[in-house]
């Protein structure tokens, strides 16, 4: 062992140097940080009754700028900025973009009232024991959780920040920004609160856990190469004498261990259907959309730009993931009774089809992922908000038997509903086949042996979970309605959510093209 | 040459000594009157409740009081390099940190104005 000398003299610089920042860059992130600190002020100072829509014009406005900011000036000014801490690129600005209008829908379908004073599906006290004679006041008295719009903010900020970031510690303060909040808002359900509860400390212990192990990753990765930047690593990756080769290799499992976390792949999804379950449904639908895009566009970042190098080292395992991932979701989907575990199960085995597209190492592996990404999002968050809405007797008809015979009562409702699990199940003419195609061609042309077994095993569950969907919907169409089951009437709020989500499905099945093209030129990362 | 980790190694064998010692000998030689006060939780922290009054809810005010401090740790924790600094920093650095300790007000005026800071 070489013995260890520290010289502080040539350690300090000589004289600092200002960072050079780059703000019309990330001027979408700034936005969006400041439209979330703004929610904290009004939800400080404003009058009671006025705070829910204060809320909601603050978060709408501040995600509608962001969106235009990042169409009109952040596309024109790509680069690395910020000491290279981020790199906003095509790939960081084609997710931040998708973020964006997918938490804009979100915050939609959070907002949702059902004719009540504050958010229908958050309780009006998060503190508040359930069922607890504090809590019956609390409702009452018509108080509203109406911190949710800036808590979704702030994790819109980390979730932004997550594919963007250009190292290893800007990427853990990412994730840290993002989960925080979610494991708060998971926690705030206004039915069944108990389950909410657990489902927010289970979140939480096990995204601490994760997070850990992404840190000791960094870590290792810190001593393997001596620079936490994903470029410098991917160079002492190519150029390193060898003396800590034995540092790389559990460096790269352990960050690659709290990413998949995040994007729910088998084995490190059991947090999934619990939390999915017990969370406010338009919260679910938020996580299994945006949390999704940005891990995964965290995931992308790291293996493209920061280990493609030793990737035949690594790869092998990710494989086993990938097809564990698929193969475990698609199959215990089957045996779900509840239909926000369905969707949890199913959300798994998506995650494993867009791990395919990303094992291509390909450009078009990486066009492939960002397409499914838009897809499936706007997908899940339409059927999420249809999840929300068909209830009985007040609360969410949660249970797949209650779900019997909606189409008959229900006709739109159902109709839509069943075109959207069509889409999940990759059927021609939705936008879930076009996706499916763009993210196993590249992974057949590139991706080797490997890469042609994994979209064996990929359509082989695809099947298994489309018969998951069309018994869902032979149980909508072809059996007796329940008593008291109803699809509530919701105000345009949720209307637009679903009808955006629906016609983005329709649209990206039909004409896919010019997406598809975005897709395709935003593919290429900056190092 | 000798390792320079050594006398690390040392210092950490003398501390973990010191302790081990001093608990040892207290346990050993010194006298074990127990009384109430002695068994209760030391200086501050929550009373051990047996009964779960209030559908088992424990006060909060302790972990309350110790978040905001955190929070102003984390301040004066960026504070102190930049203040020594200052000369060289100029004023891009000061705007910057202007906005920041703004940045912490703003939840510090959200816990004043939602019931924070009052004990009970």
């Amino acid at each position: 062992m070489p013995a260890v000398t520290v010289s502080f003299a040539s350690a300090l610089p000589a004289a600092f140097q200002a960072t050079q920042v780059d703000y019309k860059a990330i001027a979408p992130m700034l936005v969006v940080f400041g439209g979330a600190l703004l929610g904290v002020l009004v939800e400080a100072f404003a009058p009671r009754r006025l705070r829910y829509l204060v809320q909601v014009g603050v978060a709408v406005v501040a995600l509608v700028v962001a969106f235009v900011v990042l169409v009109t000036v952040s596309v024109h000014d790509q680069g690395i900025t910020l000491a290279r801490a981020v790199v906003i690129d095509g790939p960081a600005l084609f997710l931040q973009g998708t973020l964006l209008a997918i938490t804009l829908l979100s915050v939609l379908t959070m907002a949702e009232r059902f004719g009540g004073e504050g958010p229908d599906a958050f309780t009006p006290m998060g503190a508040s024991v359930p069922g607890s004679p504090q809590e019956a006041a609390a409702l009452r008295a018509g108080l509203a959780t109406s911190e949710v719009f800036p808590l979704t903010l702030f994790s819109l900020g980390g979730m932004m920040l997550f594919p963007a970031a250009g190292d290893l510690l800007t990427m853990f303060i990412a994730l840290e920004v993002l989960s925080l909040p979610l494991y708060l808002l998971c926690g705030l359900a206004r039915r069944r609160r108990l389950l909410s509860q657990e489902a927010a400390l289970k979140y939480f212990l096990l995204g601490a856990f994760s997070s850990a192990f992404f840190l000791f990753g960094a870590a290792l990765l810190y001593g393997y190469s001596g620079s936490v930047y994903l470029s410098d690593i991917a160079k002492a990756v190519t150029t390193a004498s060898g003396d800590l080769d034995g540092l790389l290799l559990p460096g790269v499992v352990l960050v690659l261990v709290g990413l998949l976390f995040k994007v729910a792949a088998v084995p490190f999804h059991s947090w999934t259907p619990d939390v999915y379950q017990g969370a406010p449904t338009p919260v679910t639908g938020f996580m299994a959309a945006a949390t999704k895009i940005a891990a995964f566009g965290a995931i992308l970042r790291l293996v493209y730009v920061g280990l493609e190098a030793n990737r035949w080292d690594w790869r092998g395992g990710v494989i086993v993931v990938a097809a564990l991932t698929m193969v475990v979701g698609s199959v215990l989907s089957v045996t779900q009774t509840d239909i926000k575990r369905l969707l949890a199960y199913s959300s798994i085995a998506h995650a494993g089809f867009v791990l395919v597209a990303v094992l291509a190492f390909d450009r078009l592996g990486v066009a492939g992922v960002l397409f499914y990404l838009v897809a499936y999002s706007f997908t899940t968050i339409a059927a999420f908000a249809i999840v929300s809405m068909v209830r009985q007797g007040g609360s969410e008809a949660s249970h797949l038997s209650q779900w019997a015979g909606l189409g008959r009562n229900h006709p739109v409702v159902a109709f839509v509903f069943a075109f959207l699990l069509l889409a999940f199940a990759g059927i021609p003419l939705t936008s879930g086949f076009t996706a499916k195609f763009a993210a196993f061609a590249p992974a057949l042309a590139h991706g080797g042996t490997y890469g042609v077994w994994l979209v064996v095993i990929g359509v082989l569950c695809s099947v298994i979970t489309a018969f998951v969907y069309f018994r869902l919907i032979v149980l909508m169409y072809f059996t007796k309605p329940v008593e008291g089951v109803v699809a509530e009437q919701v105000s345009p709020l949720t209307t637009v959510a679903i009808t955006v989500g629906t016609l983005a499905t329709l649209v990206l099945g039909v004409v896919p093209a010019q997406v598809l093209e975005l897709a395709k030129s935003s593919s290429l990362f900056l190092r | 040459m000798t390792n320079p980790y050594v006398p690390l190694l040392f210092l950490l064998a003398l501390g973990a000594g010191f302790a081990v010692l001093s608990v040892g000998t207290s346990l050993v030689v010194g006298p074990k009157r127990y009384n109430r006060a002695k068994l209760e939780a030391y200086e501050c922290g929550i009373q051990p409740s047996p009964h779960a009054a209030g559908g088992g809810r424990v006060p909060i005010k302790y972990y309350l009081t110790a978040m905001l401090f955190i929070i102003f740790d984390i301040e004066s924790v960026f504070l102190y390099p930049f203040a020594v600094a200052f000369n060289q920093l100029g004023l891009f650095a000061l705007v910057e940190m202007v906005l920041f300790v703004l940045t912490v007000f703003v939840a510090y005026a959200y816990v004043w104005r939602r019931g924070g800071l009052e004990w009970d």
